[in-house]
């Protein structure tokens, strides 16, 4: 695998991150529990979207075949993409969307502040710019962890029962290969193992003030980083995201 | 090739850029608003380098869409828009004239506190929150307790 070969993988990695959680984000939109919480949602959904059209972009400019962050988005099929499985599971109810959100936006607060020293600037300035976006969505997604975790009774108990449910999907945000060694001795991204022990402080102390138990296990599914083995649910995520674009090639307004 | 008329200081740039508002808040212009970050010549070709407010904001293409047709209407004919991520934009830019017309406009501007300073309508300092979002990506959701309205805040970023 050549350097840039690796790059693009680390691109497409965070760009499809962003990307299909963006989207099963923005699928709240009109249906969340009350206004300020629908606003809210499709707001987080828009940065996740714009920061796709960085990573994207520049995927599409290393890969160096004339690809905009649209192609690359909407052209590709299930194994083409490098996201998360953790992402890509459904929404569930309004609970297990924020424990998701705030499981994912720990890990993505903690990638940006390494990736801002990265020794490629493209990639130092986008994090610059979406680490901003992020901090605010942790900022919120744990407040809404903590405010629902230690809420009534049920409410603590859908959060605790999101909790489980998502819980093999963590250990996937810090499994290493051969694309992420690359990217260290390029200088150009963390190895995501390394990552670890400042994700289990943060989100210990925020479990503990939600009230909520984290699962006593180390098993994680994968397969979706890698695209070896994604969960069935992206591909029904996909014929919705990108039907528009198989109907009509190329139609835009 | 000889040019007989000169091209346009970059000051006199910088002004007409002063007269485009902001597609979504049209009481201040994107100069104001502290998203043009430089302005050049190359040769017989304008640079503008633009930075966006926040990552997928959909007034991005209309800020640029707007800056081509001011710059085409005072007859700047080769024109590049320039997307400049670094440094990120940050509500410190906003000017002092635009965070005035933004209060005035009933947008309580950004407090580094974290939270609007006043009501921008009866300037009680009597205020909570809604929500950290509000109505677009560059503002959350207040209420003022004493006059009771419901008002926007200029997120700090």
């Amino acid at each position: 695998m050549t350097r840039d070969e690796a790059f693009l993988q680390f691109l497409l990695r965070m760009g499809d991150n962003t990307l299909i959680l963006g989207h099963r984000v923005s699928e709240w939109c009109g249906h969340s529990p009350v206004l300020e919480e629908d606003i809210a949602l499709a707001n987080t959904a828009l940065d996740l979207i714009g920061q796709t059209q960085f990573w994207l972009g520049l995927a599409g400019e290393v890969q160096g075949d004339g690809k905009s962050a649209d192609d690359i988005a909407f052209l590709r099929d299930v194994w083409d993409f490098r996201n998360l499985l953790l992402v890509e599971v459904p929404n569930g109810d309004f609970g297990r969307t924020l424990m998701r959100q705030f499981l994912f936006d720990a890990w993505h607060s903690i990638q940006l502040g390494h990736l801002m020293k990265s020794s490629d600037e493209r990639v130092a300035a986008i994090a610059e710019k979406a680490s901003k976006e992020v901090a605010y969505h942790l900022e919120r997604s744990a407040d809404t962890v903590v405010g629902l975790g230690d809420g009534t009774e049920e409410s603590h108990r859908r959060m605790q029962e999101s909790l489980d449910y998502l819980w093999p999907y963590v250990g996937e945000m810090f499994q290493s290969d051969e694309v992420d060694a690359e990217m260290v001795a390029a200088g150009i991204a963390p190895d995501p193992a390394s990552l670890r022990d400042d994700y289990d402080a943060l989100i210990t102390r925020i479990l503990a003030d939600a009230t909520l138990t984290i699962p006593d296990s180390r098993f994680g599914h994968k397969g979706g980083r890698t695209g070896k083995m994604h969960t069935e649910h992206l591909g029904h995520l996909l014929t919705q995201m990108q039907w528009l674009q198989r109907a009509y090639p190329g139609s835009n307004w | 090739m000889s040019q007989l008329q000169e091209k346009p200081s970059v000051t006199q740039i910088w002004e007409w850029l002063e007269a485009v508002p902001d597609p979504e808040i049209p009481v201040i212009s994107l100069v104001d608003l502290g998203i043009i970050r430089d302005i050049k010549w190359n040769d017989d070709t304008l640079t503008v380098a633009v930075t966006p407010t926040y990552s997928g904001c959909p007034a991005t293409s209309i800020i640029n869409l707007d800056i081509e047709t001011a710059l085409r209407d005072h007859g700047i004919e080769k024109l590049q828009l320039k997307r400049q991520l670094s440094p990120a934009w940050t509500t410190d830019w906003l000017s002092d004239k635009g965070r005035a017309k933004l209060e005035e406009y009933g947008i309580a501007p950004p407090q580094p506190a974290g939270g609007p300073e006043r009501c921008p309508n009866c300037h009680s300092n009597n205020v909570t929150k809604v929500s950290q979002f509000g109505s677009t990506p560059c503002k959350a959701h207040w209420r003022c307790q004493d006059c009771l309205e419901p008002f926007d805040y200029f997120k700090c970023i």
